[in-house]
């Protein structure tokens, strides 16, 4: 493997933005995510191998590693953060559509719901496994996850509910879609949430962390 | 400032100057999935189980959170809130987002129950309000309103100040309205806990009000998550907070603590006699 994308892919796991971000602190004064994907395109390595080769199995062993509850939020969010980074001189070929992600993603708290820290982490995780993200944020209406569906045909939709009382609105949305765009695929996820719940409601997939979800889009582009 | 509580008969009262009263958390299905299957068979007993651990575990009101999906919260929340009276006399926190399943409640509970709660939106005030007064219920005013959540300490205070007038129209009496400065989990912003910290210590000085909080998730996302949260806790009582809403297994030594270190617990009589309960 080509070694600055080894590189990159170090500082996305261990969270190393820039080199003036002082964490972690055993990286102090090194290049970051931001300076080494700069270089590695001046060096002429293809923007969609620093994606594939460098990002995506960062954040892929991210994933994992809050799944097994060796890292915690905060490292996660520093992770997003180097990826963020680098994903930044990654944007212009994405927009010129030189480099093509795996999909469209749109995810959101459901109405009612003003939690958005596990909605984050998803979102990130699945910026991070290749696909374009479309974040509706919080208490996000039916209608708004209709208009964004409209907007963007064709993308998965993920929703996100923190309380046994919003869960409601998420049966809600789910059937709005669902009546709209049959073969629309939908992916649940949060606290209260269950592989029965999502059953139940109609959705497709229902996630227990964020790798579940993104192991989740993946069988759908395989 | 006092907030008096009532269950059947027994009386308890949330003292601004006074120890620190407990609320617990522990019936709410959110974390709690065999909550939802005994109740959807109308079986109370695992609710029964839960009050009497709390109440053991010297939780002084009990917070009732019920609504899940496909329930009639309406009918629930007043046959859980009977259940719960008849094996118990304690105090109760009523805790939903359906204004009809408060006033539901209410309607059956007798005693002094406590409103979970009224936020400074038009809908919520109007709904909430006239039924506390009618009912002669005390309210959490939680501080957050159309706008959002704001991370301004004193745009808080102005949510609560806001709530609080408006119940003092409505007829409710200034001490029964508890402040709820809301907590948010530290783990993915530093921001929140300083600015609920900062909250509690203005709502203290300036309106002299109860402050309540529930604050078992501000600990959300990271490990050793009790003493985070005790910390936390202690935190928060130094600056104001008078009833916690938590789980009194894992919380009430801290509490006990910090009112012994406050001055508020003569000859450490609830803290030896917590520590001892649990062979500390």
């Amino acid at each position: 493997m080509n070694d600055i994308l080894e590189k990159i892919a170090l500082c996305v796991e261990f969270g190393k933005i820039n080199k003036v971000s002082p964490y972690p602190p055993n990286m102090k004064d090194q290049d970051g995510a931001d300076e080494l994907a700069k270089r590695a395109l001046e060096e002429g390595v293809r923007p969609d191998e620093i994606l594939e080769s460098a990002l995506v199995p960062a954040m892929a062993r991210v994933g994992e590693k809050f799944t097994k509850k060796e890292i915690y939020v905060p490292q996660m969010l520093m992770a997003a953060k180097a990826m963020n980074s680098a994903m930044a001189h990654l944007k212009p070929f994405f927009q010129s559509g030189e480099t093509k992600r795996k999909g469209k993603f749109i995810v959101g708290t459901v109405a009612g719901d003003l939690h958005d820290i596990g909605k984050n982490l998803v979102a990130m995780m699945i910026e991070g496994g290749g696909w374009e993200v479309i974040d509706l944020g919080v208490d996000v209406s039916t209608e708004k996850f209709l208009g964004a569906m409209e907007e963007h045909p064709g993308a998965v939709v993920g929703l996100s509910a923190l309380l046994t009382t919003t869960m409601e609105n998420m049966k809600k949305t789910v059937s709005a879609i669902k009546e709209k765009h049959a073969s629309s695929k939908i992916l649940v996820g949060g606290a209260p949430v269950t592989r029965e719940y999502c059953e139940k409601i109609g959705a497709d997939f229902y996630a227990p962390d964020p790798q579940g979800a993104v192991n989740y889009l993946k069988t759908l582009v395989a | 400032m006092k907030t008096i509580l009532r269950g059947n008969t027994r009386e308890v009262i949330i003292d601004t100057d006074g120890p620190v009263i407990i609320i617990g958390e522990c019936i709410n299905p959110t974390r709690r999935k065999k909550l939802v299957s005994t109740l959807q068979e109308s079986d109370f007993a695992y609710v029964l189980e839960l009050a009497e651990m709390q109440i053991n575990a010297a939780a002084d009101v009990l917070d009732v959170n019920v609504g899940f999906p496909g329930v009639d919260d309406v009918k629930l929340l007043a046959e859980t809130v009977l259940a719960i009276k008849a094996r118990f006399d304690i105090p109760l926190c009523l805790d939903s987002p359906n204004p009809k399943a408060i006033e539901a409640a209410l309607k059956v509970a007798g005693g002094k129950c406590l409103i979970n709660s009224v936020n400074g939106e038009e809908k919520s005030m109007n709904a909430l309000l006239p039924i506390a007064h009618e009912y002669g219920a005390a309210i959490i005013a939680l501080a957050m309103d159309d706008s959002g959540i704001t991370y301004e300490p004193e745009k808080r205070l102005a949510v609560a100040e806001k709530i609080l007038e408006r119940a003092v129209k409505a007829g409710i009496k200034e001490e029964d309205v508890v402040i709820d400065p809301l907590a948010m989990a530290v783990s993915a912003d530093p921001r929140p806990c300083v600015v609920s910290l900062e909250t509690i210590r203005l709502v203290r000085q300036k309106l002299g009000l109860n402050i309540t909080q529930g604050a078992s998730n501000i600990s959300f996302g990271l490990p050793n998550r009790e003493v985070l949260n005790s910390v936390y806790m202690a935190l928060s009582i130094m600056n104001g907070l008078t009833c916690p809403i938590a789980n009194p297994e894992k919380i009430a030594t801290t509490v006990r603590a910090s009112d012994l270190i406050l001055g508020r617990d003569d000859y450490a009589i609830r803290f030896v006699e917590i520590s001892q309960a649990n062979g500390l």
